[in-house]
């Protein structure tokens, strides 16, 4: 399949990445080869096959839904490239 | 001094329990070992204090009795690792800076056991890539090379450093991730053994993720007995990843008796490639020659999928990292890119990961949303991940026909040049051709230097075993090393 430089520009935009436009088409040929590659897989029949959700068939752990720790504010912040008040600091959100 | 670094685990347990040697001269030898090996681009961060600290604790402690195995073991630590205070970025500059306010499960356990961390270990960004050519810190370079030829070869990637760094006697021993061949790889290219454990053997927690259902750390070590110490050590239940098996975890080093008499070992056709060179063809004849000869029946069998292992990974993998890598926005930690004038949040989001991801890291991010997106998640997604429940299966078929492991070659080729090989990203992917099966059915892998090539390189050969059954593939392991003799070591030229 082919991907041309619009499918490129949508793909960079959902996975906010910002890729400027003369880099696009190159971008664009390159998915076009990796999804080349992907595409072997339509030759396998996968009739009545599960997708597989986990590869180790385990019933996962439950415990009791309760506050196990907490009153770490700093530590969470203290790599914050912006942090205030409190609070992680963002450019204006809301007009 | 120097002598010491190139001791093994076992051998310094035992040497410093008789009081022949010192954590703290171990330390010292290794920390002057690194100090002169810059152009291996190894240790990517140094932590002689700590290093130090540890060593005197630890020395204290076999002094008052009953260390573990490790006590005093310098180790060097992948930096996917978070490490309390020290720099973790997974060798991405989206994560300068970065330093966790917490520890790494398995490298928490390797604390507790009292080994010493010597440093953080170069990698591929975020583990993606096969020639730790990837890393934001530059290249990490094999110790060895083509005979008198001076071309720098890579060391194998993901786990790039960590592979450098035991074959040139830096550390004892490395810890290492592999999602797609990120431990064994590198392990082949460089003449170590390295070991991924089944699926949920080791915690992922405070292990930077790149695709969580695949990812499993893991040791790289000078031999199959170190492997075995330090897997045990790093393996166990961890109520902060519900994947990890609540399983008991065994003496390995007590199970390695070398005895493979009765054993059956696959030999599966598929993994016969096209174009593979004749010297990777005759290795693995010789290897199933020496597990014959050490009294164990050969068996051919077929892994009828295995051609679509490289396809499904290159679907599932960059779509659980897509996923996974959304948390580096420039918001929590790390980088975040200088904003023009009337820069909104979405220019701050775009703007970041622009700057701090590396190309490949920025290719399989989008592949990942591409195949996740609307309309295509069925052809693409969840079409692979039907494809993984027939690999899985195909393994599970061959058990089920009594093959105790299975025996393959570890990699394509022996290790290339450092830039030869990175202009088209599918032909780099082709280098985890052997191993990646493993990752996508879950099970334990382990690869182990048998041999050079022509140009004096080391050739391994990889070892697959049954869920949970490291133990035994170890001992497999085993006998494959005592018979091969490995014994090769790099040339110093650093």
């Amino acid at each position: 399949m082919s991907i041309d430089t619009e499918t490129a520009a949508r793909v960079a935009k959902l996975a906010r990445i910002r890729v400027e436009d003369d880099a696009l088409p190159a971008l664009a040929q390159e998915f076009s080869n990796i999804l080349g590659f992907i595409e072997q897989l339509n030759e396998v029949d996968v009739e009545g096959v599960e997708p597989m959700v986990s590869v180790t068939p385990m019933r996962l752990k439950r415990r009791q839904d309760g506050v196990t720790d907490g009153n770490m504010q700093e530590k969470i912040l203290s790599n914050a490239p912006d942090a205030r008040e409190g609070f992680f600091a963002v450019p204006k959100v809301v007009e | 001094m120097t002598d010491l670094t190139k001791m093994k685990i076992a051998e310094a347990r035992d040497a410093l329990r008789a009081g022949d040697v010192t954590s703290v001269e171990l330390t010292e030898a290794c920390l002057s070992a690194i100090e002169s090996a810059d152009a291996l681009g190894a240790f990517a961060h140094k932590t002689p204090e700590i290093a130090r600290e540890r060593a005197a604790a630890a020395d204290a402690r076999i002094k008052a009795g009953d260390a573990p195995d490790l006590c005093g073991i310098p180790l060097g630590i992948k930096d996917l690792f978070c490490t309390k205070g020290v720099p973790s970025q997974a060798a991405s500059a989206i994560l300068e800076g970065f330093k966790p306010e917490y520890e790494s499960t398995v490298s928490q356990k390797l604390q507790d056991a009292g080994t010493v961390m010597l440093g953080k270990l170069n990698m591929d960004e975020f583990a993606m890539g096969s020639s730790n050519e990837t890393s934001t810190y530059g290249n990490a370079v094999n110790p060895w090379r083509r005979g008198n030829d001076d071309a720098a070869l890579t060391p194998g990637g993901s786990s790039g450093g960590s592979a450098s760094a035991v074959a040139a006697d830096l550390c004892l021993g490395a810890t290492g991730t592999d999602t797609g061949g990120s431990i064994r790889q590198p392990a082949a290219f460089v003449g170590i053994t390295g070991i991924k454990p089944t699926y949920g053997r080791c915690s992922r927690w405070g292990i930077v993720a790149f695709a969580s259902s695949l990812d499993q750390a893991g040791p790289m070590t000078k031999d199959v007995r170190d492997a075995a110490i330090m897997l045990e050590a790093m393996c166990g239940h961890d109520p902060k990843d519900s994947t990890s098996a609540d399983l008991p975890v065994p003496n390995f080093e007590a199970m390695l008796t070398g005895d493979v008499k009765g054993k059956t070992i696959g030999i599966p056709r598929e993994y016969r490639m096209d174009g593979m060179p004749d010297e990777i063809e005759a290795l693995w004849a010789e290897g199933r020659k020496m597990l014959e000869d050490a009294g164990a029946v050969m068996k051919d069998i077929s892994l009828p999928h295995t051609k679509y292992a490289l396809p499904a990974y290159y679907v599932i993998a960059p779509a659980e990292a897509s996923s996974n890598l959304a948390r580096y926005d420039g918001v929590r930690y790390g980088h975040r890119a200088k904003l023009a004038q009337g820069d909104g949040i979405t220019e701050m989001y775009e703007k970041t990961r622009a700057e701090g991801f590396g190309a490949e890291v920025q290719r399989r991010v989008m592949v990942g949303t591409y195949v996740l997106s609307a309309g295509f998640y069925d052809a693409y997604y969840n079409r692979a991940r039907k494809v993984r429940t027939l690999i899985k299966k195909d393994f599970e078929d061959v058990f089920a026909q009594g093959v105790d492991a299975i025996l393959t070659p570890a990699t394509p080729s022996a290790a290339f040049e450092l830039g030869k090989e990175m202009t088209d990203p599918v032909e780099m992917y082709l280098n985890d051709v052997f191993t990646v099966t493993v990752n996508l059915a879950g099970l334990p892998g382990i690869a182990i230097p048998a041999g050079l090539d022509k140009s004096g390189l080391p050739l391994g050969l990889q070892l697959i075993g049954r869920p949970w059954e490291e133990g035994d593939l170890l001992n497999t392991a085993c006998a494959l090393e005592q018979a091969a003799g490995f014994v090769a070591k790099p040339t110093k030229w650093w």
